[in-house]
């Protein structure tokens, strides 16, 4: 963690060696995400739900979704980079150091301007939250919470599992893509829209569903129209462990056959 | 007991070679194999070889970063791959082709880091800061963006870089490829320096034989994946199939001297060129042309440490240079 905070300091300094670059890419990334949520708004203009989701219910999950992943991609985000590094053999300089590489790998590279992404989801979900009158018992209180630092473990473990097929497979930073921005926009609307078979995939497969639509359902009093074990609504800290454990378990059988660069 | 221990260790690589549209052949090289040899505290050791002959695959295995297929390695007690952290506690590693530097910011920062990471106590880190800076005049460089410097003026960096939390033993990866004279001596007699004073260990890889024979008492030269020679940089002559030569200038032109176990190489009118093995002494030879050619002059040539590793790579030398690389991810 140490480690992980000295390295993201250097990265942040080395930005801001290139001033204009940093608050320019920061003013886009506003813009940018600021019209992701319009077009959510625009087609709510046309119909008064989406798959049985009112538009705050759907914001809840546009903001949970999108808050959950820029954690996620704040904190090790930089991983989907890694393959370039395992490409032209820099993995060498961080395994020399007295410190985890995955704590200096993940730090590789730190963008602050990722918080945007944050920001502008937790704008979205105050609006959401707000609109959505929730009777705030203790019992929601709890899974709102678990689902916030659950759904960011699981985005976590995915780019950790990413991070490490770069170090098999060069092209992997697309499989991994597709996944966590693919998925985090996939869990921005309700699963009722989606195919069975997809649906699915995101419950058995990546357990995406336990980062927002599940816990959601109890937060938000949305009957299941899934058809699933109710206890999953609660299983999220569940999955989370278990996405981190394969990430971890991945990440090491990845460092230990890297194999550098011919010298 | 040494610092290093390298026993039986093997390390091989899968490459993949395309060999048709979709059809890919997997083919196992071996990069090391059955490596053995130990390294005492305070020794300076170069270790030479042809290029693919597993002089880097040596040295990640040392620091940790490739793991060996089989076999044991030691280095300062502790095992590279298991307790790869607290090993680079005591390590120091230069790779001549790639920096630790920060590109974007001032030398100096990147010392900073290091002193964090390594969590270096204030005073130990002014101090060997200091001793650095001096050494390897860095002072007007340590406010400049390292994007900024000169090959040399980086390279210097980061051999500073690597010795801060006074590691005991210092890996050198071609520390001196791609400098000039002035850098590459200033080099040289900082290690030398630092190796005298501190008893640091270091292991050279190079290919500039200058560097050996400048700084160290003993050379491993490695072939193929095994240590083919080990010893001292004089024995180096004895093991090689090298050869000296005797140059004599007749008082006049005369045909080819003949005397056993020498070759004449070349005649340039009263001047004659003598090859005989390197182990062989002079003295009987220049009594033997004396007997029968009135001498004028005469001067024994040592032969160059090149040709004398290049005779030592052999035939195989060639083979070596056009097997693929080796350790190259795909």
């Amino acid at each position: 963690m140490r480690a992980y905070l000295l390295v993201a300091r250097m990265w942040l300094r080395a930005s801001l060696a290139y001033r204009t670059s940093f608050w320019l890419t920061a003013l886009g990334n506003a813009v940018t995400s600021a019209l992701d949520f319009a077009i959510i708004a625009i087609m709510f203009l046309h119909t008064p739900a989406l798959g049985g989701w009112t538009l705050p219910q759907v914001a809840f999950l546009y903001g949970t979704s999108g808050m959950t992943l820029g954690l996620a991609d704040l904190a090790v985000g930089s991983l989907d980079q890694l393959g370039q590094r395992v490409r032209d053999g820099s993995v060498d300089t961080v395994l020399v150091r007295p410190a985890a590489a995955l704590a200096q790998l993940s730090a590789d590279r730190f963008a602050l301007r990722r918080v945007g992404r944050v920001f502008q989801s937790t704008l979205v979900l105050l609006w959401a939250v707000s609109r959505l009158h929730l009777d705030w018992t203790p019992g929601r209180l709890l899974v709102m919470v678990l689902l916030l630092v659950c759904g960011s473990v699981i985005f976590g473990s995915v780019f950790v599992a990413g991070g490490a097929f770069q170090f098999f497979a060069a092209d992997a930073a697309e499989v991994q893509n597709s996944v966590t921005y693919g998925g985090a926009t996939m869990l921005q609307y309700p699963p009722t829209i989606y195919a069975r078979e997809l649906v699915r995939g995101v419950v058995y497969g990546v357990p995406l569903a336990f980062v927002n639509w599940l816990p959601a359902m109890y937060v938000l009093g949305v009957p299941d129209t899934l058809g699933l074990p109710g206890w999953f609504r609660f299983a999220s800290p569940l999955a989370a462990l278990l996405c981190a454990t394969a990430a971890g378990l991945a990440w090491r059988a990845a460092l230990r056959s890297y194999r550098s660069t011919g010298s | 007991m040494g610092i290093i221990e390298v026993e039986d260790v093997v390390r091989t690589f899968t490459v993949r070679r395309r060999t048709g549209r979709l059809k890919r052949e997997r083919t196992e090289v071996r990069a090391v194999e059955g490596l053995t040899f130990g390294i005492e505290p305070g020794e300076m050791v170069g270790y030479i070889g042809p290029n693919g002959a597993g002089k880097s695959t040596t040295i990640k295995m040392l620091t940790g970063i490739l793991v060996p297929s089989s076999g044991r390695l030691r280095v300062a007690g502790v095992d590279p791959q298991r307790d790869r952290t607290r090993l680079a506690r005591r390590i120091g590693v230069v790779f001549g082709q790639r920096t630790t530097l920060w590109w974007d910011l001032p030398l100096r920062d990147s010392y900073e880091l290091g002193r964090r990471i390594y969590r270096i106590e204030e005073a130990r880190y002014r101090r060997n800061l200091d001793r650095c800076v001096e050494l390897l005049e860095l002072g007007p460089l340590l406010d400049v963006p390292v994007r900024q410097l000169s090959l040399g003026q980086r390279m210097r960096g980061d051999i500073a870089a690597a010795l801060l939390h006074d590691p005991e033993v210092l890996y050198l990866d071609e520390p001196t490829i791609g400098l000039d004279v002035v850098s590459r001596n200033r080099v040289r007699a900082f290690l030398a320096e630092i190796n005298a004073e501190q008893g640091t260990t270091v292991l050279l890889t190079t290919h500039d034989l200058t560097d050996i024979e400048r700084l160290c008492s003993r050379v491993m030269v490695i072939d193929h994946g095994r240590v083919v020679y080990d010893g001292g940089i004089e024995g180096l002559h004895a093991t090689g199939r090298s050869e000296r030569t005797l140059v004599v200038d007749l008082a006049e032109p005369a045909g080819p001297i003949q005397v056993p176990g020498t070759r004449v190489v070349r005649i340039e009118g009263p001047r004659q060129w003598l090859s005989f093995p390197a182990s062989q002494s002079a003295a009987p030879l220049v009594a033997a042309v004396a007997a029968n050619h009135p001498l004028v002059d005469l001067s024994v040539r040592e032969p160059a440490i090149e040709d004398v590793i290049a005779r030592m790579y052999g035939d195989r030398g060639e083979v070596a240079a056009e097997s693929p690389v080796v350790g190259v991810g795909d």
